[in-house]
């Protein structure tokens, strides 16, 4: 176990990049304790899993150098670098038993057998295969066989990391929680530094205890799940978490102080922007925003019942603003005024944000 | 799942239905009834029952005819399956090489085989033929019009040359189909390369080497051509395998009813042994 | 078009997919197939496609029966969970090969064509090939094909499952504008109540190849009338605890009770059922009961947390506006809101909500 370090990592398919598109990784530095839950969330396309294969060392980068604690491995090949890897699709070896299955890594590194059979019990027991230890590992669901291809990860004492690339494709909707909060549990009792690779908001937001937001090959926030709830750093993590997302309006700055439609708009803190061309937004998400007597003009165009709460789409100008009002709550049927929260309200240049 | 029934469309089974009929049913039907009879020309028949087969059953030379065919069999097989698979494992995975390297191999199979067996009778012959010429060169005995043992060996030789072929290009189509994860995740758990054959490429290969060993077993225990124009069935009998002996009782001797008997059990021999090989293969892939 | 089934059974060797089920769907509305993977959502689609033939029964068309019509015959589209588009065809060719085999003219396909791409925002990749497009064109590609030919009959099996969620999100809304003004049934099939909420239309919740109850979407959700229902709409899965009526007041254990005014209830026990967005981490109302349990598991997904927490044996689900850092294995308050319990009896049949 050793925490990860990626110093000025960047990545191309190609052998000659020359403008900005043609890296499939952006320019990033991080470092990832050791222990820790991190996941990787974007879009498809937006580079995770490139990042996610530089790590396991199925890629060499570019440029840049990839750290387990103080050793180099940028130029490591995979089976030298102590990781473990769960992929999309489940890979168990047909013709063992899950028991065979879950000790042939400790097998291939000549680990005597009682101790592999200590070990294979105790991870079978953990992941609860217990019954199935006889059973082939052709016959098992695609649940228990993603549970087979972590367990060969996890009976591995000396793993740097495990890591996940969106390993619930294949699993049936109504399994995927459980398996989901499993995971977060076996982090708990392990304690390995895991990365998980996935598009899907919840799986990322329930796993991990730091979210590395990706979007076109760059890191835009890098956070936890109150954060970028909260306070996201990047209009594009407002939109792409939460359901729906954040509202980004066109605003102008009067003094510091954005203006939205002819209106002051009320928030914590200062605005400084330093470039007067940057292109200046307000974010609020629609659970801050609720109907007021005063304020933001709008009409109400369309309501949506979700059950727990109606999202109401409502218009200002050219602008949709959507906002939530609870099961029950009174919504107006035409005309009516918006209040921002002004907690939540933030302000972004260039898509960043500034206040 | 089943589809809805279009009763329409069995009119145009009629065509295939037809074909069998005209060119498996009828002809088998034709021998069924000549091994149960005596003819001696004139359509004049007498009734046999299961004479022919007694006798077919017990004649020594059946056994002979059989044995060698068995054992050719036997050989081809456990030469061309593992040399076939062997070959697939070291060809490229892709580039500009896969399509060189899959002609290459698909070419013996395109010649027919009279051609073959012409071809190798040529390139064996002791005095003027390559290899005949050439393993002479090096002071081994050889000439396979004369001895048993050059005659199996050039027989063999040829067929494992226009056969492996086929178990290559199967092979190869089985592990293309293996997803890259698999490999990934046998370098992650430090799998040694003997392992990942054994563990992944060779169970992933499963079903389509199933297939190859079926149509090789079936093409190698009817083979006629290639040693009727390489060997003739000789030197002496050693090579007459069950079909080119089968030619001489019945086109040579025209005893029509002991033939007809024998190809029906010849012809029970091959389904047998398929579908017991097959129904081993496939049990195994229901579990 | 109305569009009914009547005693339609289907059967597979010994299983049975569909037991004994009628309906009459709401014409030129969004019908809704709501249940789990193998509740017989796709099978009753094949069935009114004409992929597959029941075992007994009718499926009627607009006052036809066309139970023995083969799919080709019915004008009916169909659109499955995986984007099935012609490879070597342009998005342009995909979009109107249906059209083709009806031997519209030249003029009208293009017509026809270019008034579906452009309403599903599909006009600049007509000249791609669909390898070109990502995952959502290529659904919107597969979705226009069904569009263009005017079908009676369009159904739609799952078709946003395959997509990323935001782009799931931006197709779920403009699926209902999409078909607003054509003459058109649609039968939707989802396994996520939360789509079937938002789509809106008619509703019919399936479990283990029966329809449990067919009606407007809101109030299927709403008013359940038996609580296998009230579970199969229902994600986070509903909570259930079985509570005993006595003089007008509940109780749930010894220490957990609250006193109700419903007159139409006789003493004795029954199931309750309460979604989980009423038991909160905050108090909702002054009506709220406060539970004290242990945090199970806690999942947080883009602005909700959901927590699932033990009382005295008993599994609860709660589901909470906002994201919560929650501590697993902590003793938590929680709130139920008393006001919004479903009380089941009988049979498991809705006797007060």
């Amino acid at each position: 176990m050793s925490k990860i370090t990626l110093k000025n990592l960047r990545h191309s398919y190609l052998s000659n990049p020359q403008s900005d598109d043609d890296w499939a990784l952006k320019e990033m530095s991080v470092e990832w304790s050791d222990g820790g839950a991190y996941a990787l969330l974007g879009p498809s396309g937006c580079g995770k899993t490139t990042l996610l294969n530089i790590i396991s060392g199925l890629l060499t980068p570019t440029e840049g150098e990839v750290w387990f604690g103080d050793v180099e491995v940028s130029h490591l090949p995979a089976d030298k670098r102590n990781i473990a890897q769960v992929f999309q699709f489940p890979v168990v070896y047909d013709t063992m038993t899950v028991y065979n299955n879950l000790a042939f890594p400790l097998r291939n590194r000549d680990v005597n057998e009682s101790e592999i059979d200590w070990k294979v019990r105790e991870i079978a027991a953990m992941l609860d295969l217990s019954d199935t230890l006889k059973k082939r590992a052709s016959g098992l669901t695609a649940d228990g066989k993603q549970k087979i291809s972590l367990g060969r990860g996890l009976v591995r004492a000396d793993v740097n990391a495990i890591l996940f690339d969106e390993p619930l494709t294949v699993i049936d909707p109504h399994l995927k929680w459980i398996l989901r909060s499993k995971l977060k549990e076996l982090h708990q009792q392990i304690g390995n530094t895991m990365i998980y690779v996935t598009h899907d908001q919840t799986e990322a937001l329930t796993f991990a205890d730091q979210v590395v937001v990706m979007q076109e090959g760059e890191v835009v926030q890098i956070g936890t799940p109150v954060e970028l709830f909260e306070r996201p750093q990047h209009t594009f993590v407002g939109h792409f978490i939460g359901s729906p997302g954040m509202n980004v309006l066109a605003c102008e700055l009067d003094q510091g102080r954005p203006v939205y439609g002819g209106s002051a708009v009320e928030t914590t803190g200062t605005v400084a922007v330093e470039d007067p061309s940057a292109r200046l937004e307000i974010g609020i998400r629609p659970e801050f925003i609720s109907f007021a007597d005063q304020g933001i003009a709008v009409s109400v165009e369309k309501v949506s019942d979700a059950g727990r709460v109606n999202i109401v789409e409502t218009r200002h100008g050219d602008d949709i603003i959507k906002l939530l009002v609870p099961d029950g709550g009174h919504v107006p049927s035409e005309n009516a005024f918006l209040k921002f929260d002004p907690d939540h309200t933030q302000v972004y240049a260039n898509a960043w944000m500034v206040s | 799942m089943n589809k809805t029934t279009y009763q329409k469309a069995w009119f145009f089974v009629l065509p295939v239905v037809a074909l069998v009929a005209f060119n498996a049913l009828i002809p088998l039907m034709t021998v069924v009834n000549y091994s149960v009879q005596e003819t001696f020309g004139d359509n004049v028949f007498f009734w046999e029952g299961v004479k022919w087969f007694e006798d077919v059953l017990n004649s020594e030379r059946f056994h002979a005819s059989l044995l060698r065919q068995l054992m050719f069999t036997g050989i081809i097989l456990a030469i061309e399956i593992p040399l076939g698979v062997a070959i697939a494992l070291t060809m490229p995975k892709k580039g500009p090489w896969v399509s060189v390297c899959l002609v290459f191999m698909a070419m013996p199979l395109l010649i027919p085989w009279n051609v073959v067996g012409a071809m190798w009778n040529i390139f064996a012959l002791p005095d003027i033929g390559l290899l005949g010429h050439a393993i002479n060169g090096m002071g081994i005995e050889y000439n396979f019009t004369r001895q048993p043992f050059a005659a199996w060996f050039t027989t063999v030789l040829m067929d494992v040359w226009h056969w492996t072929s086929l178990v290559v290009l199967l092979a190869y189509a089985g592990l293309r189909s293996i997803p890259e994860d698999y490999y990934q995740a046998a370098k992650i758990d430090g799998a040694k390369p003997w392992a990942v054959f054994l563990h992944i490429q060779l169970p992933k290969m499963k079903r389509v080497l199933t297939i190859a060993i079926l149509l090789r077993f079936m093409d190698s225990f009817m083979i006629y051509t290639e040693p009727f124009v390489l060997t003739g069935g000789g030197p002496g009998n050693s090579t007459t395998f069950l079909s080119i002996d089968l030619v001489k009782v019945a086109l040579g001797q025209f005893d029509l009813g002991p033939a007809a008997a024998m190809s029906l059990i010849y012809f029970l021999i091959v389904l047998l042994v398929c579908w017991v090989f097959y129904t081993l293969m496939m049990k195994d892939e229901d579990q | 078009m109305t569009l009914a089934l009547k005693n339609v059974v289907k059967r597979v060797g010994a299983d049975t997919h569909i037991y004994d089920t009628s309906v009459e769907l709401v014409s030129n509305q969004f019908n809704i197939l709501l249940g789990t993977t193998l509740a017989g959502k796709t099978t009753l689609m094949q069935l009114i496609a004409g992929l597959e033939k029941p075992t007994s029964g009718e499926v009627w068309f607009g006052g036809k029966n066309v139970t023995g019509v083969p799919v080709q015959k019915r004008n009916v589209s169909y659109v499955h969970q995986q984007f099935i588009n012609y490879p070597h065809f342009s998005v342009f060719e995909n979009i109107a090969s249906p059209l083709r085999v009806a031997r519209f003219s030249k003029a009208d396909i293009e017509q026809r064509v270019g008034r579906v791409a452009d309403l599903l925002k599909l006009t600049p990749m007509l000249g791609r090939n669909p390898s070109e497009l990502s995952g959502g064109q290529q659904q919107r590609t597969a979705l226009a094909r069904a569009l263009v030919k005017d079908a009676d009959v369009v159904l739609l099996d799952e078709p946003l499952a395959n997509l990323d969620y935001k782009l799931r999100e931006e197709l779920r809304d403009e699926l209902p504008k999409l078909f607003q003004d054509r003459d058109c049934t649609v039968v939707y099939a989802t396994t996520e109540p939360i789509e079937a909420l938002l789509l809106g239309g008619y509703c019919a919740t399936m479990n283990e190849g029966r329809i449990t109850q067919f009606g407007e979407t809101a109030a299927v959700y709403r008013r359940p009338f038996d609580l296998l229902t009230a579970q199969v709409f229902s994600d986070p899965p509903i909570n259930i605890a079985e509570v005993t009526l006595n003089d007008g007041r509940f109780a749930l254990n010894d220490q957990v009770g609250w006193a109700t005014a419903r007159a139409n209830l006789t003493n004795g026990s029954y199931r309750m059922a309460v979604r989980p967005h009423f038991v909160t981490l905050e108090p909702s109302s002054e009506d709220s009961i406060k539970l004290e349990g242990q945090v199970l598991v806690a999942e947080l997904s883009g602005s909700e947390s959901v927590v699932h927490f033990e009382v005295d044996g008993l599994s609860w689900v709660s589901q909470s506006p906002g994201i919560h850092a929650i501590e697993v294995g902590k003793t938590t308050e929680f709130y139920l809101d008393k006001t919004q319990c479903m009380y089941f009896g009988e049979n498991d049949q809705l006797m007060a909500a």
